[in-house]
């Protein structure tokens, strides 16, 4: 008998699910405390935060090198600590710095990742073809890495990675350090994975990569999640577009009273100040921008310069984080 | 068990391949300051040293065993050295974030290391052969000499494999090598027999596993079997418990970085 039962819809279990991860060491420095986050699967998902923000040690403790203290982490449902070896048989791993050995060429690499993930010794040199293939590294296999460019390298890296064809990748800081011609072919690859159903957690510092890459995003700063979701949706929540009024040096005295008047200003959501710029959340800037010159006037403020914009990642990091990503 | 041997050589056949593209490095770091200990060093003193005081019929026959200990000694101490660079570049992360059994990276480490140590014992023994060094026990004295070399190589190479895991920066990985290795060559009876030296250094030298593996190997080259055996027998004994020691203190080491 089919009987439609209530209008429950199909969830995917998470392909990633972080528990209240925590990670102290010993001598009493807390890298990450408390992160909790989920990947969907066939997500891009980003973690976003500056340097030291402990993106790269939930990342590690993802992929099973790194014991959490706290918490708990399953990986396409397998525990990262009970069940270390059954996960890092399923994922792949480009980690942040170059781990490459300059003496070995593109193809010795795959080789001996190829043995260290059991591929039978009959398929491993179709499949090396077919990453190679992948990235774009046929013509420079043959070569010892140290005469590889660091986009190569970056190729190759990513290459290494993909060996086990696994179904969730991980990757620390993908296009650190690269310029930008390679970093939009490192880009166009990520697609080209997630396009063939791959699952993708990767770190960044880059503000226009988790934008323009990622499906979801959890902004970590100082070892804890500030927020998660889409970048559309985290930028949506921070309620209206953003006025920024920059003050001619001469009236940065006057920036606070400034900011006072303005937060009683209709259609004014929050503002916040940094020198003599002021960022104004509204609602409507047309609506609201007669009103918040008029006050301008009221104060015996010059403006030097008047911008509006939807907002960016920079200012849904600046409303979690309480500072720019690149105030380091 | 396919699958750790799978694993073990392929790691092993990166350290030759890596060794077979730098040749030079090769060449001048570790088979010639040796092989030079051997000429130099023992033609140079050929005339100082007293025979009756080495008991050999020259100092290079004399020296031949202490230049084989001393081979082993640097090997071993290096062998952690590949490794502290694959730590500081994430390639031994990338390792690790593979399936593999987490003892295979060191095995990988102490299979090669073994290897190359054998080798330049060999070509020690053939350069002092040259010089009219022949090893009276033959073939089966050169076995064992190999063998006496494992065993002590084998705790110096998981000593040198903790330092690399354990150390901030390779600065003070090297400078402990420093450390450790001239001292350990002195204190021993490398370059003179007990009885030549002075008290206090006797004592020490009698503390240090280095003089008990030369005072086997030695008579393996210059006297034969009779004069050998107990003294085998005994670094057997000493050698087993300093690998114990060694690699019951590095374990911690390992089990900390490898997980």
């Amino acid at each position: 008998m089919n009987v439609p039962g209530p209008s429950v819809a199909f969830v995917a279990p998470p392909t990633i699910e972080a528990l209240h991860l925590s990670k102290k060491y010993p001598g009493g420095t807390t890298a990450v405390e408390d992160i909790s986050f989920h990947v969907n699967p066939g997500e891009v998902f980003g973690l976003l935060g500056p340097n030291g923000a402990g993106k790269t040690t939930t990342l590690r403790i993802l992929i099973t090198v790194l014991e959490p203290t706290g918490g708990t982490a399953r990986v396409l449902g397998m525990d990262v600590v009970k069940d270390a070896k059954k996960v890092r048989q399923a994922i792949g791993y480009v980690p942040q710095e170059r781990a490459i050995d300059r003496f070995l060429t593109g193809r010795e690499h795959l080789q001996l990742l190829a043995s260290l993930y059991h591929l039978p010794a009959g398929a491993a040199p179709a499949r090396i073809r077919e990453v190679l293939q992948l990235v774009g590294l046929e013509d420079k296999a043959d070569e010892v890495a140290r005469n590889y460019s660091g986009g190569m390298k970056r190729k190759l890296d990513i290459a290494c990675g993909l060996i086990p064809s696994p179904k969730v990748l991980f990757m620390d800081e993908p296009t650190l350090g690269l310029d930008v011609e390679s970093r939009l072919k490192i880009w166009a690859h990520i697609r080209e994975l997630k396009a063939r159903g791959i699952t993708i957690l990767l770190t960044t510092n880059y503000l226009d990569e988790a934008d323009q890459l990622c499906d979801r995003i959890a902004i970590i700063d100082s070892g804890r999640v500030k927020a998660v979701g889409s970048p559309g949706e985290l930028k949506s929540g921070l309620g209206g577009d953003v006025v920024t009024l920059t003050l001619a040096p001469a009236d940065l005295g006057k920036v606070e009273t400034l900011a006072q008047a303005l937060k009683s200003v209709n259609g004014v959501r929050a503002v916040s100040t940094k020198q003599n710029l002021l960022d104004i959340r509204v609602a409507s800037p047309a609506a609201t921008l007669p009103a918040i010159l008029t006050a301008v006037n009221a104060q015996g403020c010059h403006l030097d310069f008047v911008d509006y914009h939807r907002p960016r990642l920079d200012d849904v990091f600046l409303a979690h984080a309480g500072r720019r990503i690149k105030d380091e | 068990m396919e699958a750790y041997l799978q694993e073990v050589g392929a790691l092993t056949m990166r350290w030759v391949k890596r060794l077979s593209r730098e040749k030079f490095s090769m060449l001048f770091t570790l088979f010639q300051p040796m092989v030079f200990w051997l000429i130099f060093f023992g033609n140079l003193f050929q005339r100082t040293a007293n025979p009756q005081v080495v008991q050999a019929p020259s100092y290079i026959a004399f020296l031949a065993a202490g230049v084989v200990v001393m081979t082993i000694l640097n090997n071993g101490l290096a062998g952690g050295v590949d490794l502290l660079f694959d730590k500081e570049n994430g390639f031994l992360e990338r390792l690790m974030s593979t399936p593999i059994s987490r003892t295979s990276v060191i095995m990988s480490r102490f299979l090669f290391v073994m290897t190359i140590t054998s080798l330049q014992v060999l070509v020690i023994l053939g350069v002092a052969y040259l010089f009219g060094v022949h090893p009276v026990t033959g073939f089966g004295g050169i076995a064992v000499i190999i063998f006496i070399g494992l065993l002590f190589g084998v705790g110096l190479t998981a000593i040198s494999m903790a330092l690399a895991f354990s150390v901030k920066s390779h600065g003070d990985f090297f400078s402990m090598l420093g450390f450790l290795s001239l001292p350990m060559i002195f204190l021993s009876t490398a370059l003179v027999p007990l009885p030549a030296m002075p008290h206090w250094m006797a004592f020490l030298a009698q503390l240090n596993p280095m003089t008990w593996a030369i005072d086997a190997i030695r008579p393996l080259i210059l006297t034969g079997w009779s004069d050998a055996l107990p003294k085998i027998g005994i670094v057997v004994v000493i050698m087993v418990v300093f690998d114990s020691l060694c690699l019951w203190g590095a374990s911690r080491a390992f089990r900390k970085t490898l997980g």
